[in-house]
């Protein structure tokens, strides 16, 4: 059984809370005592129907003022694959909800309401999944059933959120018409919309191809822990763990070690349960070498004619999360793989606007969910990849060095 | 699992869902033991905390695990498993650290509560957060899953506390890829739940597959048990029966462990794991809402005692 990590994104209004209780009912991921619980919640406030939301609203805030504060994530499964739904609210802290949300993501579900049809939320959903380079993004029309299940209504709005998409870097881009509350196309095909030919929602995301969205290209292991048992039972036993973060290792491989330089060759690659032939994303292993070079915890294991761009002056688009604005001169604390370095903020490049797309240059701070292309200089060389090129090596965050706080996400910028 | 063939799922490079998740606990696992000073891992003889023993054991084989492991104590734990977690520990070559709430009310620290059969459930609290500034521990291996509970759907997998060990569900990091943020101050500590995108069915099916050993009161057994409030529970030293609940004898299975107290049996005649992964598989109800006492006191009982400390 695989892992499919899908995000969702969608107001109040918008049936997503009616559709993740579809999902989870149908597929017998809620339990009777939780029915039981919302339907006496609902009756204590007065609702007319049992209100799904509070299956993912979970917080006692959010319960009494009926709104979602935060992502909340829920399981469900089907024999096919596992699924993991970050589920996240639409209005507050849009950003940073969304931004966490897709960032593990395989796949954005964007919902739009079939009455009302693209909205600016819709636009900044998708730019948002399309940023964090969600490989697959899906757009469910909801309400199909109000607008009498009207083929005209689901083209147009196809042909204008995809004319949007163009302008953004989406990989694979789906559609599918639904009534999450009367149950059109979520789980199984409708017969109200008999011009629809394709699968339904859960067929979607049983059968969406996931295995090619890793980096299986450019070797790379971020070092984590160096395993020294120190024990009579190993002795001299010296192993470099950590997950791996993109293409293949195997023993023999020629291998360099960063920041270092040195070039040695895979002994062999342990787990608890034995020795492998091959490592892959996202194996967490413990990796032996030839040499007994120095290796430590920062350190990043790649193959000698497939390095990363090393560098300490950095360009990427950040994601910004606090009240407090990001700011030319700032010192930040930025963990990148598996080491913490500190970082100045030296210029804001523009700042975009997440609805329109459009870049503003006269810009010089991030405020509270704003995102912009800003650069930045690190103590010490990292060693990355763009992250398009690969989510893992490509990505860091930055915490206030007073606060501790995580303040923002970013996403770098390579040659290519 | 044959990890001599990773990948056995469903074609070459490519993981079963639990190969997946295994791993990225066994990354959690590993950013702590470096990142932090003095962590250490709550361990309950429970199938989550054994199932987390093990993902800890994985991460840094062929060496050992380099924290402890601290039981909270009641004193009104089950003693089937009280000798289960010392077999256990013993077996990975872990440190042991007992944290007592009997010594907690001994030293006046906390007050029984009132009534007949008192449950310790709240006053762990204490008894934990006094271990932690005790043995000044920065990080706190727990091993809740966010399917448990609703409150816990929400909290993140390294979940800062302040001075003060409580929560602030409102104001939580956001937390990216995986890259975890587990800066603080002295004083203060983060609770780490590597186990956050398991299910139950998960861990059973981890069970199996790894062959772990549980707790006997896991399966199948007779026992002595009564009705209170819709739960069956074990008569015992610290659970009497009142003047009207009959007691009865009964083969019952537990599916979560708690305290005597608190902790209800669930009718079962599942004898091995294969039962259980079916039992889990086809059950209508969540562990916590057909178990435990403990959740049922309102909405957010959860949620109100995470806010102060608790698991």
């Amino acid at each position: 059984m695989e892992l499919l990590r899908l995000a969702t994104a969608g107001s109040v209004d918008d049936g997503k809370s009616t559709l993740i209780g579809r999902l989870l009912y149908d597929s017998k991921a809620i339990f009777e005592d939780q029915l039981e619980s919302m339907e006496r919640v609902s009756r204590q406030r007065g609702d007319e129907y049992t209100d799904l939301a509070l299956l993912t609203d979970g917080l006692r805030a959010e319960r009494e003022q009926g709104i979602t504060i935060d992502v909340a994530y829920r399981y469900f499964a089907t024999p096919v694959r596992k699924f993991i739904i970050a589920d996240t609210p639409g209005h507050i802290q849009y950003t940073r909800n969304m931004v966490t949300g897709n960032s593990m993501a395989d796949l954005t579900v964007v919902l739009v309401d079939a009455r009302k049809g693209i909205v600016e939320q819709t636009r900044r959903h998708a730019f948002l999944a399309s940023l964090l380079r969600v490989p697959h993004l899906l757009v469910c029309v909801n309400k199909m059933d109000l607008v009498g299940y009207d083929r005209d209504v689901f083209e147009g709005i196809r042909e204008e959120f995809a004319s949007f998409a163009s302008r953004l870097d989406v990989r694979d881009l789906s559609f599918i018409p639904i009534s999450a509350l009367q149950g059109d196309n979520v789980v199984q095909r409708s017969a109200n919309m008999p011009w629809y030919e394709g699968a339904s929602l859960l067929h979607h995301l049983e059968q969406v191809y996931i295995s090619s969205d890793r980096n299986m290209i450019d070797a790379r292991l971020p070092v984590q822990w160096v395993v020294r048992p120190q024990a009579a039972s190993v002795p001299d036993y010296r192993g470099y763990a950590g997950q791996v973060a993109g293409g293949v290792f195997k023993p023999g491989d020629t291998v360099m070690v960063l920041p270092s330089g040195l070039t040695t060759t895979v002994a062999g690659i342990d787990t608890f349960d034995g020795p492998i032939d091959e490592a892959f994303p996202p194996m967490s292993v413990t990796v032996r070498l030839t040499d007994d070079v120095d290796v430590s915890r920062g350190d990043l294991i790649c193959r000698p004619l497939n390095q990363p761009t090393v560098g300490q002056d950095l360009d990427a688009m950040v994601a910004w999360m606090t009240e407090r604005p990001l700011a030319v001169g700032d010192f930040l604390a930025l963990k990148h793989t598996t080491r913490w370095v500190r970082a100045v903020v030296r210029d804001v490049r523009y700042r975009l606007d997440v609805n329109t797309l459009h870049r503003d240059e006269s810009a010089s701070t991030l405020g509270l969910n704003d995102v912009g292309r800003v650069s930045l200089r690190v103590t010490q060389p990292l060693y990355y990849d763009s992250y398009r090129r690969n989510r893992l090596t490509g990505s860091f965050i930055l915490a206030a060095e007073d606060t501790n706080v995580t303040v923002g996400a970013g996403m770098l910028h390579g040659p290519d | 699992m044959d990890r001599g063939r990773p990948g056995a799922g469903t074609g070459r490079y490519q993981l079963s869902q639990l190969e997946n998740i295994e791993a990225e606990s066994i990354h959690i696992i590993r950013e702590v033991a470096a990142e932090f000073e003095r962590p250490v891992l709550l361990f309950s003889g429970g199938k989550d905390s054994v199932v987390m023993l093990r993902l800890a054991q994985k991460a840094f084989w062929p060496g050992r695990i380099p924290f402890p492991v601290m039981h909270i104590d009641t004193s009104q734990n089950f003693p089937e498993v009280l000798e289960f977690r010392d077999r256990c520990v013993a077996e990975v070559g872990a440190t042991l650290v007992v944290a007592s709430v009997q010594d907690s009310i001994d030293a006046g620290r906390v007050a029984e509560e009132p009534g007949p059969n008192p449950s310790r459930n709240r006053l762990q609290t204490r008894t934990l957060l006094d271990a932690i500034t005790e043995h000044r521990f920065d990080a706190v291996f727990g091993g809740a899953r966010r399917d448990e509970e609703k409150a816990r759907a929400k909290e993140r997998v390294f979940s800062f506390r302040d001075e003060f060990g409580q929560w602030d569900p409102k104001n939580q990091r956001p937390e990216l890829w995986s890259l975890f943020n587990g800066r603080h101050r002295a004083g203060e500590h983060i609770r780490v739940f590597p186990l956050s995108d398991w299910t139950e069915l998960d861990i059973w099916q981890y069970v199996a597959d790894e062959g772990i050993d549980l707790p006997s009161i896991y399966y199948s057994h007779r026992r002595r048990v009564f009705r209170r409030d819709g739960m069956l529970l074990s008569v015992g030293p610290h659970v009497a029966p009142g003047g009207d609940e009959e007691v009865f004898e009964a083969t019952v299975r537990y599916r979560t462990v708690g305290d005597m107290t608190c902790t209800g049996a669930v009718e079962s005649v599942a004898v091995s794991v294969e039962d259980i992964v079916a039992e889990v598989a086809a059950t209508r109800l969540t562990e916590r809402g057909a178990t435990r006492a403990d959740d049922r006191v309102s909405e957010a009982a959860m949620e109100d005692r995470k806010r102060v400390g608790y698991f």
